[in-house]
């Protein structure tokens, strides 16, 4: 009863209520236009390279020679490598392009919506999460490109003019995801581009080495921070954040279109748009926090990501998790409140069937775990956090193995029931994307600035020209 | 005195970007119109005291976008109707509920590249050669100095005074650009 009186009390800041009297900073105390820039730009121009990022590289790299190996005798011996045959015709692959693609949700939301929403917290780690963002989706276009089996005419996908006067067809969701996916591998790159732009002539002004001035100077393309280029600037970057903001709506829309335009039980519903949307910013997230959690310990970046940022995607994560959530309570209720036999069966084939185990488990890692993100407590526990993030990132792969497999594997007659378990390259093609993605992480982090330079000095309390 | 025609300008620098704000006020109002400021994040204030005209940008953007839904939408039409009609599960050819995707994505495409290449192209970049980085302390523009330059093609430059008046303005150090 006292706990209800007291929130009622009036309060005198409004704000500091609101924020709470402890919220940490976004940037620790301390910092000026000189500091940050070094302290960000040394990390690729002169600190030297600490032994875990050769550790790291090794690792990554020999995981992404996985990749190679088995994509050389996936192409030389055929997608009968993989386990998946009829009935299941999707599996890892799908699974994991999915996957892939959810995870970088997180980078473009980070970058472009809460730009659009003056988050000003986004600065620290939207450089990184937009690399993410490019190297997940450049690991999930593996896995339609190799599944088509003869991935070396994949541009037949794309509409062109050719001696066979054949066109795509347009009313396939799987041309849809072709052009969404394309689309949004392009957009990123361009954002994650002109963000850099200012931090690349940053790297030129600074560098010691010649090759350093030379490649640095022609990326940054003659940057000067002239005021007039500033404006353009300004405004060509809040145009891409409008314009990547329905952008990544639509691309994990259109890839639960894959799903929602057939009509297998499972997955012929209208949930699936918003559900997979919230459940790609969900391991979008969770991967963010997984890569910025040693990063900065690594890196000693704890005064530019802070508390703050860690608990903020705690939080975010915890909202997009109970929409996922609800996500499967609704389909579990459809599916039994539609009163169709073969949609009634599809929850309890998840929940009893052969791959039971996998449901409980998907439910364990994506709805019932996160739930400590509520405490506080377990939201300031690094170490936590980074279990955490790891287990939803794992919650999350379980997810779309679940939709896609256990479908497919029971639907319509009994007669074509079937089974899938993955195979040795099934596995060892998931492990390669994973070392591919970590390698060119490993790459961005020992050559570009990972923390947007120019945006911290926007943040600089130096950096105010009048009292407002 | 007339400039030489080997310089291309003055330039003041500042330790701050509100010293930067009011040094460019003060010259826009002694009546220079050539010249530019330079910062090492963008300052709202700076494009306003330069006198700078809005950006035709977000037009750019705005023709981009259209050519791409417009292109996108007449690219599945030619296709599904005239070129290759195919019958599939006994859609109407014109089925433009399944067309909007790939429209929606071609917008967002030809904006995006609209903005980007457009924003490039306004500002003249990539430039290979610029006279502003003959200054061997303009390095620090993209780190933690403020400088303004005003140029010789400037009716109202004048070697001598145009010093004197940038003096005036407490800057940290005049230097002369060569061209």
């Amino acid at each position: 009863m006292n706990n209800v009186g007291d929130s009622l009390q009036p309060v005198e800041d409004p704000n500091r209520a609101y924020v709470g009297a402890a919220t940490p900073a976004v940037i620790a105390p301390g910092h000026t236009f000189g500091t940050v820039t070094d302290k960000i730009s040394s990390i690729v121009l002169t600190r030297r390279t600490p032994l875990g990022w050769y550790l790291g590289f090794m690792a990554a790299g020999a995981l992404a020679v996985l990749l190679l190996i088995s994509l050389t005798y996936l192409v030389t011996k055929g997608i009968g490598i993989w386990g998946n045959n009829i009935p299941v015709g999707w599996a890892f692959d799908i699974t994991n392009f999915v996957w892939w693609i959810g995870i970088g949700h997180a980078g473009t939301l980070i970058s472009a919506i809460l730009l659009l929403l003056k988050q000003t917290w986004r600065t620290s780690i939207n450089r990184f999460a937009e690399a993410m963002t490019l190297f997940a989706v450049a690991c999930a276009g593996i896995f339609p490109l190799f599944h088509t089996g003869r991935p070396w005419l994949a541009y037949w996908l794309f509409p062109y003019p050719n001696s066979m006067t054949l066109w795509p067809q347009f009313r396939s969701p799987l041309i849809w995801d072709v052009f969404a996916v394309s689309t949004y591998a392009t957009v990123s790159a361009l954002f994650w581009f002109v963000g850099l732009i200012p931090d690349l002539a940053t790297l030129r002004d600074r560098s010691q080495s010649r090759a350093g001035r030379v490649v640095y100077g022609m990326l940054a393309m003659g940057w000067r921070g002239s005021a007039r280029h500033w404006h353009r600037y300004d405004t060509a970057y809040l145009l891409l954040a409008g314009l990547a903001t329905p952008l990544v709506v639509s691309v994990h829309t259109v890839v639960s279109f894959d799903f929602a335009v057939g009509i297998v039980p499972g997955w012929h519903t209208t949930i699936f748009p918003p559900y997979f949307v919230a459940g790609a910013i969900y391991s979008g997230f969770a991967m963010v926090l997984t890569l910025a959690i040693p990063i900065r310990a690594v890196y000693h970046l704890e005064d530019f990501i802070t508390m703050r940022h860690l608990q903020n995607m705690a939080k975010v994560m915890l909202v997009t998790g109970l929409i996922v959530a609800y996500g499967y309570g609704t389909e579990a209720f459809i599916a039994w409140y539609s009163g169709d036999k073969y949609e009634g069966f599809v929850p309890m084939n998840r929940m009893f069937g052969p791959y039971a185990f996998y449901y409980w488990l998907l439910i364990l890692c994506n709805v019932v775990i996160p739930q400590a993100l509520w405490l506080k407590r377990v939201r300031t526990n690094v170490p936590l956090l980074f279990v955490i993030s790891l287990i939803v990132n794992v919650g999350m792969w379980l997810e779309r193995f679940v939709i896609i497999v256990i479908s497919l594997s029971r639907d319509f007659l009994t007669s074509s029931w079937g089974r899938y378990a993955p195979t040795f390259w099934d596995w060892s093609t998931l492990l390669g994307t994973i070392g591919l993605f970590l390698s060119l992480l490993f790459l961005f982090l020992r050559f570009l600035p990972m923390i947007s330079i120019f945006e911290i000095r926007t943040l600089l309390p130096e950096a105010k020209v009048s009292d407002e | 005195m007339k400039p030489p025609p080997t310089v291309y300008g003055l330039m003041a620098e500042f330790d701050d970007p509100a010293s930067l704000v009011a040094a460019t006020e003060r010259a826009h109002r002694e009546g220079y119109r050539c010249m530019d400021a330079y910062s090492p994040f963008p300052i709202e204030e700076l494009t306003e005291a330069l006198g700078a005209e809005h950006t035709r940008l977000p037009l750019i953007v705005l023709i981009g976008g259209i050519v791409g839904c417009l292109g996108g939408y007449a690219l599945e039409y030619w296709t599904q109707v005239v070129a290759y009609p195919l019958n599939i599960g006994g859609k109407p050819y014109h089925s433009w509920p399944a067309f909007v995707p790939v429209t929606f994505e071609c917008t967002i495409l030809v904006a995006a590249l609209a903005a980007v290449l457009g924003m490039l192209a306004l500002n003249g970049l990539p430039q290979p050669y610029h006279p502003v980085f003959n200054v061997p302390r303009f390095a620090l523009a993209s780190r933690n100095r403020f400088f303004l330059c005003v140029e010789a093609r400037d009716p109202q430059f004048d070697l001598e005074s145009t010093r004197r008046f940038l003096e005036t303005l407490n800057p940290r150090e005049v230097s002369t650009v060569a061209d």
